[in-house]
């Protein structure tokens, strides 16, 4: 499995920036020739991602969002998601369905269920005070037009 | 991004563009803000111009859900693209009746 492209990319915490990160990485796996679901399934991970490190990593300070995007010879594309906030104190929790520690903000808690639904693959890295990584995969299978 | 009418008691707000974290502040402040002021018997969210949407358009639709049982009215959310309603059957939103 090689890597055929890579991309990287960082921009600040504001919640402007959630539409730029998921049109980045939608225009990243263009070439691929993604279907318009495969398309919505990967755009609506990265956003629910890129939310999670605005509202819940960066909550109140603000900070740099990281996303760096490969893409193999098999088709996998690969997003990494990194921020350097609080992290998460235990992330099995935070992945549960309709679990959220900002309810006020009416947040539903799907943020991981959704990003595991629409992925193939997600993996989550975290440690309190460092900051968490979501690393996303999804191959987009190849369709002959 | 919203377009609101009021007739017979019904609020109907037209949603249009993305729904994210970002824009659902701004839908929620603009649609609480007549339901307030109207107080109308139904708020229905029409989902027709919705283009793309996460996990946040399932929070703005429970937050209108609870907005709507405080001032005595009920919600109803309609045309929502096909696309968009595996959110809303993850959500169990489904059991609350509010979806057509």
């Amino acid at each position: 499995m090689n890597t055929v492209n890579e991309m990287s990319l960082s921009f600040p915490s504001k919640s402007c920036n959630e539409a730029f990160a998921r049109s980045a990485v939608s225009a990243f796996i263009m070439n691929l020739d993604p279907t318009i679901n495969e398309l919505s399934d990967i755009k609506t991970a990265v956003s629910e991602a890129v939310t999670n490190c605005i509202v819940h990593g960066y909550r109140r300070v603000g900070g740099t969002i990281y996303i760096k995007g490969k893409i193999t010879d098999t088709g996998k594309v690969i997003i990494k998601i990194r921020d350097k906030g609080c992290g998460i104190e235990d992330v099995s929790k935070a992945m549960e369905p309709l679990y959220t520690t900002a309810p006020e903000e009416e947040r539903a808690g799907l943020g991981f269920a959704v990003m595991q639904s629409f992925c193939d693959k997600v993996r989550v890295k975290s440690k309190v005070g460092s900051g968490t990584t979501v690393t996303l995969e999804k191959t987009i299978a190849p369709h002959n037009a | 991004m919203l377009k609101t009418e009021y007739a017979n008691n019904i609020l109907t707000a037209y949603i249009d563009g993305e729904i994210d974290h970002d824009s659902a502040v701004k839908i929620r402040t603009q649609v609480d803000g007549a339901a307030q002021s109207l107080k109308p018997r139904l708020l229905c969210l029409d989902f027709s111009g919705v283009s793309f949407m996460d996990s946040s358009g399932i929070g703005l639709v429970m937050g209108r859900y609870r907005q709507m049982k405080l001032i005595g009215g009920a919600l109803r959310v309609v045309n929502i693209p096909d696309r968009m309603y595996r959110l809303f059957a993850m959500s169990g939103i489904e059991g609350l009746g509010v979806l057509r």
